[in-house]
């Protein structure tokens, strides 16, 4: 049987970005449960996060970041050929998210999917949208991480309601001839089903439930070698990296791996502290903000790494457009 | 060799140094982690973490929370290093 002709490596040719306008300090969840802005710094190293407005869906808020995304490519909604979503909290289990999001993006015809690793999803998206161009299923694919976690918050519940919030991050990947101009490194991907009750929504009226200690304990003991190992195959060393930015689920939890990584010059991002976690859209949504002040240098390399509940965890090294 | 009280004591002082930045000299025996050392629930799992690199003894989740003073932590580390 014939076999496509894919691509010598994929790249990112840019990023969008999307925040709802509705800004929640703690000051204000502080009037709601009992806690404070000084426990929530220090305990999750949240000031503020954006809400969605109570009929904006997370397909609305993926056509937002994407349009941007696809916008600052420099392609036409002609030249996409694949649309991934990553959500774990689409409207509906039918239709998908994406196929919505394509159509509204004038995106004709393309294949579409939702992804769900939950907040690695970005980075198990991104890795699909890699190999799909790189094996020839797809050309041009436009990835999106798009979050509502509000509508799944129990807002009595001050373990988890100071910490999520909503969001979108979008990249457009694309083919490149060299191998050398390749921008998205090897994926080192996983998942600990053992641990599928430290983060969960119980049935689909219930919300989210979560052992801080437990999944604390994982992710910073567990996730430095993971992040060792996307830059052991990407061949890049901690220590060229011009940033690190893993999903952005608790400042103190970024900064435990930061340290255990080795990259003392890397740039750590922090886009937690005015974003909240936003699961599958912090990352492209950190980066997003990241790039748009200029903070870090095109064609720099940067090691994402996504994890969270299932438990799913996910790495790679890219470099930004 | 078993570990002796002061022996815990000043390497889980090294380790509440490292993670809190809480002085070596506060950390007594008689001190509450929560009320008279200012650790919260995050940094304890991350004591127990070092704890265990250091000690050998694992503390896990359920075990922590029984553990208020640094006698407690000097007390499970001897008792479970004994039945290791």
């Amino acid at each position: 049987m014939r076999q496509t002709e894919g691509a010598a490596g994929a790249r990112i040719l840019a990023f969008g970005g999307y925040q709802p306008a509705r800004v929640l300090t703690n000051d204000e969840l502080a009037t709601m449960v009992d806690t404070n802005d000084e426990w929530i710094r220090s305990r999750v190293g949240i000031a503020s996060r954006r809400i969605a407005g109570p009929d904006e869906t997370v397909a609305d808020m993926a056509v937002n970041a994407g349009g941007k995304a696809l916008a600052a490519s420099g392609l036409s909604s002609e030249d996409i050929d694949l649309v991934i979503v990553a959500t774990c909290t689409p409207e509906a289990p039918i239709p998908n998210t994406a196929a919505t999001v394509a159509r509204r993006l004038g995106i004709n015809a393309p294949g579409a999917y939702d992804l769900n690793a939950a907040c690695a999803g970005f980075c198990y998206a991104l890795a699909s949208a890699s190999d799909a161009v790189r094996t020839g299923t797809a050309r041009n694919v436009l990835v999106i991480g798009a979050e509502k976690l509000s509508q799944w918050i129990d807002w009595t519940d001050r373990s988890t309601c100071i910490i999520f919030a909503d969001g979108a991050g979008a990249v457009v990947v694309s083919p490149v001839n060299d191998p050398e101009e390749a921008g998205i490194g090897p994926v080192v991907w996983g998942s600990a089903g053992d641990m599928a009750d430290k983060i969960y929504i119980p049935d689909r009226n219930g919300f989210i439930i979560q052992e801080g200690q437990a999944v604390f304990r994982w992710a910073t003991t567990a996730l430095h070698p993971v992040a060792k190992k996307a830059c052991e195959r990407a061949g890049v060393d901690p220590t060229e990296l011009a940033a690190f930015v893993p999903h952005q689920a608790n400042l103190r939890i970024v900064e435990a791996i930061a340290r255990k990584l080795g990259a003392p010059q890397a740039l750590v991002a922090d886009d937690i502290v005015t974003a909240g976690n936003t699961s599958s859209a912090s990352i492209p949504l950190a980066l997003a903000r990241m790039l748009e002040r200029g903070e870090i240098p095109s064609g720099a390399p940067v090691l994402l790494l996504g994890f969270g509940a299932g438990i799913c965890y996910a790495g790679q090294v890219i470099k930004v457009p | 060799m078993a570990m002796s009280d002061q022996e815990i004591q000043t390497g889980l002082a090294e380790i509440i140094d490292e993670v809190a930045g809480v002085p070596a000299d506060q950390v007594t025996p008689d001190k509450t982690f929560v009320d008279d050392l200012d650790i919260d629930s995050l940094s304890m799992v991350e004591i127990a973490v070092a704890a265990q690199d250091k000690f050998g003894v694992e503390i896990p989740d359920d075990q922590l929370k029984d553990l208020k003073t640094v006698q407690d932590v000097i007390d499970y580390v001897k008792r479970s290093s004994a039945s290791a």
